[in-house]
């Protein structure tokens, strides 16, 4: 940003400095003259400067109509009812607002007509709908927002060569990974400041980077890969990052944006907004735009009615994200669910492929591996159980059905991938017999073996609720909270067992548990077990390693947990979304010791900044892992150096503050003896002056406990 | 430490207050009776029967005959600590919110509240050896600040007196002419309403409490802010330890604002601050609703608090009290 702000404290610094008090000065009196700024531009003068934004002008509501037949006065009154006809279809045209303007000589129509309807939405629809509309042959609507026209008339007339830019170097957004100390970063969001800030677990606190206030209107979020930090704002949504502190990158035109997604490569963005329409009868309007991250260009828009976003079953909601990205890193392909189709979009040319969605008939979720372009897709019994209910894999692009299970008696499922997208689990809820009440059950799919096999896992006690389930990343294990009590039980269950890696074998079961819910290191091995919201925040760590408790701890009304992107430490945090109490967040050590906390009120938000996948070969990260020892002496020496300077600067302070306190001290006990007789006199000459010198003193005192009496033999 | 539990009041406890010998222990509550306890076994010896509203502070006279008591009920009274006598009775246009006796106990300084149109106000009384000779004259009436004046003491020799309250802003006043002499700064004080302050032993400094989580520390002649001490919680209630460099803050969230769920949410402790290195020492549990008034007694050996849920509290310290060690 250019022009940075004063902080309210230097204007009321400033401010006291004029004698003026705030208290008293009517700020809506104050008028600036014409034209006069002081040089500060406003965010969205500073918009505005840079493009046109189309909802900011007041003709929004009009459309030009072009290339309509030319008639004579004897059919003008024809032709009006016909465009009226289409028109007002779409929306509520106003009164008077259909105009078609007569040539006076001719008194022939000149071939276009302008129409005002109720409001800008109408007028984009119609816009939407209309252009390219054949009234004949020879007649194919031309439809134009009349703020446009204004647009299309600055474009010059005679072609002009674009300036060539001189190339020059962009920062290096990758900055933060190259830390000395390792370190991580994390955004925080309270009240109306956002904060990036260092993991400075050494030092016990966190280290500032770059902080601001109002940097978003609702929300901020990281891309996949850490390289940017996404702010939300009434006329779109911004990308932030860079080496040296957080420089605006791109901007993302998008009114009233409430929602946004990264591609987990980084290279698109997806953006929603979603209006209320001014017809009660009609249904919201969504508007989705996928920009290309860098440069920022819309690749493709998409608008509709909730109605045709809201997924199936009549859910109100339009569920997020719309667009689901598949997991390869060059972020080939997208996909919604529509109804009775699967719509799955290429990003090489923004359309479907094969021009056709995938028709399932009735599908209710999919969901793609995190690594390949594989989609696993469920639907739901039909016909009364007649036909069973299934769930397929398909692959991307050519839509074959890989493997194929029916289930029977199901009545719903839920899909989780570990994060290789080696294994899926897909939990099942079956009715019993009397189809009174359901059990749990899991098939497990192994999807990097042959045919892809499929086992079925069923919980000791079947009736057991499954609260819930998480893979470990990475790994082959995983983990279910289950059981109806307040105290349920956990379960750790390893796709492998000894002699066989194909089948799956039960690892433990820790019995009555304070948790709700399941958090894995991101490295795995490690997990922590929380009880969080209506539990108060229990915490127990745990390595599934060793199958052992690490420390059994609280971080008492958290409401959030998230590992940091190494596994080495866990924020818990407490958000006024859910509570203004304890505001602020916990940073834990892997294994569950607390080592810092910050309070702050109205806190909102706190986020790690993600990390890229290492560049490390397999080979090297082994031989690292080999020589752990050797490596980590290094950092074993720096941590204890640390520590030492710490205790010093400690004592050092500790020292400074002692003696300032005993100047205090002295100076106090001189003035109170120089006074000492004038306290007397008033008192009327009371001779002991008060105070009477208190100490502390030991003192031992002898008590006897009890007396024995015992008769020692002596040989 | 094993706590005692004083269970005398029907309504939250407002002020807590040693005499100088530390043996009786003076307690005021919003019920309309204050009461004088054993500060040693927590035995009740007796209530001063009169007032007819809440209790907001007392100060009792350095030879313990005299005791004085602000209320709601727009009236200061003088008691016989003895014998639970009233003596005589100051008549305002509003609430008294605070009292306190001078050195010497000749003088004594009252706040009275906003009210009805008439602003806070401070006022100087002039206390007679003979309780015959009383007459209701002040001798100074000052006023100024805005919103209420939640405490109100005596500056070293008598010679200023140190206001505090809704404003936020800690004045000190000659108490001779009236004139304003300092005013705490704004970027370096309280944010919010101060709701209490404590003088030292000798006097020559006092600690505040407000409502924006923190106590301050300030030098009585100077008004130079000498510590900072931050909590998670309103501060309510503060005293300093005359023996060790221990300072108390009591508090909690708001009785409004208090989850049903769990008492720990409140945080309704007692939290004890090296008063040198401004950092937490620990704290002392156990009431289950804000903390509204504490104090410690003379001889440093215990502390005794009084809380929104009306009880008091009186604790004598543990052996290893004296040993902590940061």
């Amino acid at each position: 940003m250019g022009a940075e702000g004063m902080s309210m404290d230097d204007i009321r610094a400033s401010g006291e400095r004029l004698g003026i008090n705030f208290s008293e000065v009517d700020l809506d009196a104050i008028r600036l003259p014409p034209g006069e700024d002081f040089g500060i531009i406003s965010d969205d003068e500073d918009l505005r400067n840079e493009e046109e934004m189309e909802f900011e002008a007041g003709f929004g509501n009009i459309i030009v109509v072009d290339n309509l037949p030319v008639v004579p006065k004897d059919k003008f009154e024809k032709l009006v009812g016909v465009i009226r006809k289409i028109y007002s279809q779409i929306g509520v045209i106003k009164e008077d607002g259909l105009w078609m303007p007569v040539d006076p000589e001719t008194e022939k129509t000149l071939g276009y007509c302008f129409i005002e309807y109720n409001t800008p939405q109408e007028a984009e629809l119609a816009k939407e709908k209309t252009n390219g509309y054949k009234l004949d042959r020879s007649h194919i609507f031309a439809v134009n927002l009349f703020d446009d026209i204004e647009k299309f008339m600055k474009v010059p007339d005679e072609w002009a060569p674009p300036e060539i830019k001189p190339y020059t170097p962009g920062e290096n957004l990758q900055h933060w990974l190259t830390d000395e100390k390792a370190r991580d970063q994390f955004v925080i969001r309270a009240s109306s400041e956002t904060e990036v800030l260092w993991n400075d677990a050494r030092h016990a606190k966190p280290d500032p980077v770059y902080k601001r206030s109002f940097w978003t209107e609702s929300f901020v979020q990281w891309s996949p890969l850490g390289t940017y930090l996404a702010t939300l704002h009434r006329q779109g949504a911004a990308v932030w990052g860079g080496a040296s502190a957080f420089n605006r990158l791109m901007r993302y035109a998008h009114p009233q944006v409430q929602l946004i997604d990264f591609s987990p490569g980084e290279r698109f963005l997806v953006t929603f907004s979603r209006q209320a329409s001014t017809n009660p009868r009609d249904t919201d309007r969504v508007v989705l735009n996928i920009f290309d991250v860098r440069t920022g260009k819309l690749m493709r828009d998409f608008k509709g009615s909730a109605d045709e976003f809201g997924g199936v079953g009549g859910a109100t909601g339009v569920p997020w994200p719309v667009f689901r990205w598949s997991g390869d890193k060059e972020d080939k392909y997208f996909a919604r669910l529509g109804k009775n189709v699967i719509s799955v979009y290429e990003t090489e040319t923004f359309t479907l492929i094969d021009k056709k969605s995938i028709k399932v008939e009735n599908v209710m979720d999919f969901s793609w591996s995190p690594t390949e372009p594989k989609i696993a897709l469920f639907v739901p019994e039909l016909g009364g159980g007649n036909q069973p209910a299934k769930v397929s894999l398909v692959e991307i692009p050519s839509k074959e059905e890989k493997r194929q299970k029916n289930l029977f008696s199901v009545s719903d499922c839920q899909m989780y991938w570990q994060s290789n997208g080696d294994y899926l689990a897909v939990k099942v809820d079956r009715y019993t017999k009397t189809k009174k009440s359901t059990y749990t059950g899991f098939e497990l799919f192994r999807i990097q073996e042959r045919d892809i096999p499929i086992e079925v896992l069923e919980l000791e006690n079947k009736n057991d609720k499954i609260i819930a389930f998480a893979w470990e990343p990475k790994g082959h294990r995983f983990a279910v909270i289950h059981g109806d009590n307040p105290r349920p039980d956990v379960s750790f269950y390893s796709m492998k067992t000894a002699q066989n890696t194909g089948r799956v074998s039960k690892l433990t079961t820790i019995k009555s548990r304070q948790a709700n819910s399941l958090y894995w290191s991101p490295t795995g091995r490690f997990i922590v077990l929380a009880g969080l919201r209506g539990m108060n925040g229990q915490l127990e760590f745990y390595n599934v390693d060793e199958l052992e408790t690490m420390a059994t701890t609280e971080h008492f009304m958290a409401t959030d947990i998230e590992w940091d992107p190494t596994g080495r430490y866990v924020a818990t945090s407490s958000t006024s979304v859910h509570h203004e109490m304890e505001n602020g967040f916990n940073i834990w050590s892997f294994n569950g010791k607390l080592l810092y906390r910050v309070l702050k009120d109205h806190f909102l938000q706190f986020s790690w900044r993600p990390r890229p996948p290492s560049l490390l070969s397999a080979e090297k990260e082994e031989e690292i892992l080999k020589n752990l020892k050797k490596y980590s002496k290094k950092y074993e020496i720096e941590d204890i150096e640390v520590t030492n300077t710490l205790s010093e600067q400690e004592k050092e302070r500790r020292k400074i503050l002692k003696e300032e306190w005993d100047r205090w001290v002295n100076e106090w006990k001189r003035i109170q003896e120089e006074e000492k007789l004038e306290r007397q006199n008033l008192r009327d000459g009371e001779a002991s002056d008060e105070e009477v010198e208190y100490e502390a003193k030991e003192v031992e005192v002898e008590e006897v406990v009890e007396i024995k009496e015992e008769v020692i033999l002596f040989d | 430490m094993r706590p005692i539990l004083m269970k005398g009041h029907e309504r939250p406890l407002t002020f807590l207050k040693y005499n100088r010998d530390g043996d009786l222990l003076f307690s005021c509550a919003k019920d309309h009776n204050p009461t004088v306890w054993f500060a040693d076994n927590g035995e009740r010896l007796g209530t001063y029967r009169g007032h007819n509203g809440a209790v907001w502070c007392c100060d009792v006279s350095r030879d313990s005959s005299l005791l004085i008591t602000g209320s709601a009920d727009q009236s200061a009274k003088l008691w016989s600590v003895q014998t639970g006598s009233p003596l005589f009775t100051f008549n305002f246009e509003s609430p008294t919110r605070s009292v306190d006796f001078s050195v010497g106990d000749k003088l004594a300084v009252i706040t009275t509240d906003p009210f009805m149109g008439s602003s806070s106000a401070i006022h100087v009384k002039r206390i007679a050896q003979d309780p015959n000779d009383q007459d209701a004259e002040s001798v100074l009436v000052l006023k100024g600040p805005q919103g209420r004046i939640n405490r109100a003491v005596w500056g070293p020799l008598n010679r200023t007196i140190i206001s505090a309250g809704e404003d936020s802003v800690i004045r000190i006043w000659d108490s001779e002419t009236g004139k304003l002499l300092k005013e705490s700064e704004k970027e370096i004080g309280h944010k919010k309403a101060i709701t209490s302050l404590a003088k030292s032993i000798d006097g020559s400094h006092f600690l505040t409490g407000s409502l924006d989580k923190s106590a301050k520390l300030w030098d009585t002649r100077t008004l130079t802010l000498l510590k900072t001490y931050a909590t998670e919680r309103p501060v309510n209630a503060v005293t300093m330890s005359p023996l060790l460099d221990h300072v108390v803050l009591g508090g909690g969230q708001d009785a409004s604002s208090v989850t049903t769920t769990d008492h720990r949410a409140g945080k309704f402790e007692a939290k004890f601050y090296d008063k040198i290195l401004q950092e937490e020492i620990g704290g002392v549990k156990g009431h289950f609703g804000p903390i509204n008034a504490l104090a410690f007694n003379p001889d440093g050996r215990s502390f005794a608090s009084g809380g929104e849920d009306g009880y008091v509290r009186l604790h004598h310290m543990d052996a290893d009290y004296f040993n902590i060690k940061l």
